[in-house]
């Protein structure tokens, strides 16, 4: 099944008050982040999403896909469900070498040319870590950060999946600016649940939960990309800083003083 | 009356699944008897009891099969339930060797593994998977997407009749396409009879010979290197 647009109708918050979103769409391409404070009903909306809701979940949400209810294969069958959902439980359990497993999910799939899927599944998991995968490593011998990289790889090259959800990637220590890049490469539609601002100020908009009720949508704007250009230079800072500290190196105060003039902040 | 027969290995959730299930179908104002087999403890018939005021009965297999248990008691279990007006008799078995299914003909086989359990499983448990009807597949949210696919195309491969119900049970997700095969399954009817043949049950093991080794034994018995043979008059 071709799938076109993704669309949620509003339910209902945690005390029963009504989203104030009544309803938002996504089109192919689209990259959206679900924002709010913790216990807000981020996880909800995204599960919501996952389950293909139709009044029977606690929100009474509903999701359509191309303007009609999900059919009941989606959630039977994983390989015919169009939403890839990667949360911070999912995890890899087998210990298969990385590259037999890839094989055999491949298999599944019934991809052609499995060699090339593989190697853009590699390729695409080694952009987003620090450290590349070993296509003969142990699944379970994975970094997280790597595993990861690898679930989002494999759900974007062989599962194809058009809808992906990823529930606070940012925590794994994935390169954040890089998977948006290579995301919007993919004509698929990407919901980030977020707590990160480089992500979150980069889609195109983002859902404001509050009290488990969608409260506001925010759409991208120039000005606040231009503020979203500042944020990646501090945290690029930060970043440098924690690869120093990783490769065991000391902080000095010149080291600070000399980052912060390179972006013209210093006095 | 239906009856619903679930095994499963210990711990993939067999519980969580059939409260979900009683919790629907009393929703929908229908009774339900629950029965628990086990071998030696249990205290799920309680929590039932506790949990939706339902008649429910526990049984102790001990020193018996609980798979051989269950086809003793059963009979009587079904007409316990029936005189209890129940619409739906759930029988939850301890399941543990592999060898067996409880299953009876003509009535809903279920049986819950876990997505955690690792690829191979569904290769290893025969009859349990294979006679069943429908396979629910629980703890679906701990693993890869990439997994599951694997995890559900191996469960065909040894199966490819059975039906599938992808959950996570504590959350009552996807149980709803288990309860529909439910409703859509028949009236039990008589004579009742167990849907696979038990593997070879009587050997001098089970009747209490302790000695290590098959040169101790007769009957069927088998060395390390060779086939199963007759050893005996």
């Amino acid at each position: 099944m071709k799938i076109h647009s993704l669309k949620i109708t509003g339910g209902f918050g945690k005390s029963g008050q009504p989203d104030l979103v009544q309803a938002f769409e996504l089109k192919m391409g689209d990259v959206i982040s679900i924002v709010g404070p913790t216990g807000s009903g981020k996880t909800t909306l995204i599960d919501d999403i996952a389950l293909f809701a139709n009044r029977n979940t606690p929100s009474r949400r509903c999701v359509f896909i191309n303007n009609e209810p999900a059919p009941e294969e989606f959630m039977n069958d994983p390989s015919k469900n169009p939403i890839a959902f990667i949360t911070q439980h999912t995890n890899f359990l087998s210990d298969l070498p990385v590259r037999r497993f890839l094989e055999i999910h491949a298999g599944i799939r019934r991809r052609e040319n499995i060699a090339a899927v593989l190697e853009e599944t590699f390729d695409f998991a080694n952009q987003l870590t620090g450290e590349p995968i070993n296509p003969d490593c142990g699944m379970t011998e994975l970094s997280g950060g790597q595993t990861r990289a690898l679930l989002i790889a494999d759900a974007v090259t062989i599962g194809n999946s058009p809808i992906i959800l990823l529930d606070e990637i940012e925590n794994a220590g994935i390169h954040r600016t890089k998977a948006l890049e290579l995301l919007k490469r993919y004509e698929k539609i990407f919901i980030f649940v977020t707590h990160d601002p480089r992500i979150a100020l980069l889609s195109d908009f983002r859902i404001v939960m509050q009290n488990g009720a969608m409260v506001k949508i925010i759409e991208a704007h120039d000005e606040e990309l231009r503020v979203a250009e500042e944020i990646k230079k501090l945290d690029d800072l930060i970043l440098h800083f924690r690869k120093l500290i990783r490769n065991g190196e000391r902080l000095t105060e010149n080291i600070m003083e000399e980052r912060l003039a390179a972006l013209g902040y210093a006095a | 009356m239906k009856a619903i027969i679930c095994a499963g290995p210990p711990t993939t959730g067999k519980t969580t699944v059939l409260k979900q299930v009683t919790q629907r179908l009393q929703g929908a104002g229908l009774q339900v008897a629950y029965l628990k087999i086990d071998v030696q403890y249990a205290v799920e018939d309680e929590m039932f009891q506790s949990e939706f005021n339902i008649p429910v009965k526990k049984v102790y297999s001990g020193e018996l099969c609980p798979d051989h248990c269950n086809v003793m008691v059963l009979a009587d279990a079904i007409e316990w339930a029936s005189q209890n007006r129940a619409h739906f008799l759930l029988v939850e078995t301890a399941g543990l060797c592999l060898r067996c299914s409880p299953y009876i003909e003509g009535s809903l086989g279920m049986v819950v593994l876990e997505a955690t359990s690792g690829m191979n499983l569904p290769r290893k448990i025969g009859p349990m998977l294979t006679l069943a009807d429908v396979a629910v597949i629980t703890k679906i949210d701990l693993i890869s997407q990439a997994e599951r696919e694997v995890f559900r195309a191996r469960v065909l491969e040894a199966a490819g009749h059975l039906s599938i119900c992808e959950t996570n049970a504590l959350y009552g997700i996807g149980i709803d396409a288990v309860v529909k095969k439910i409703h859509a399954s028949p009236e039990l009817r008589y004579p009742l009879i167990l849907r696979g043949n038990p593997p070879v049950g009587t050997c001098t093991i089970c009747v209490g010979k302790k000695e290590i080794g098959w040169k101790q034994h007769f009957g069927v018995v088998r060395p390390l290197e060779n086939q199963m043979f007759y050893r005996g008059e």
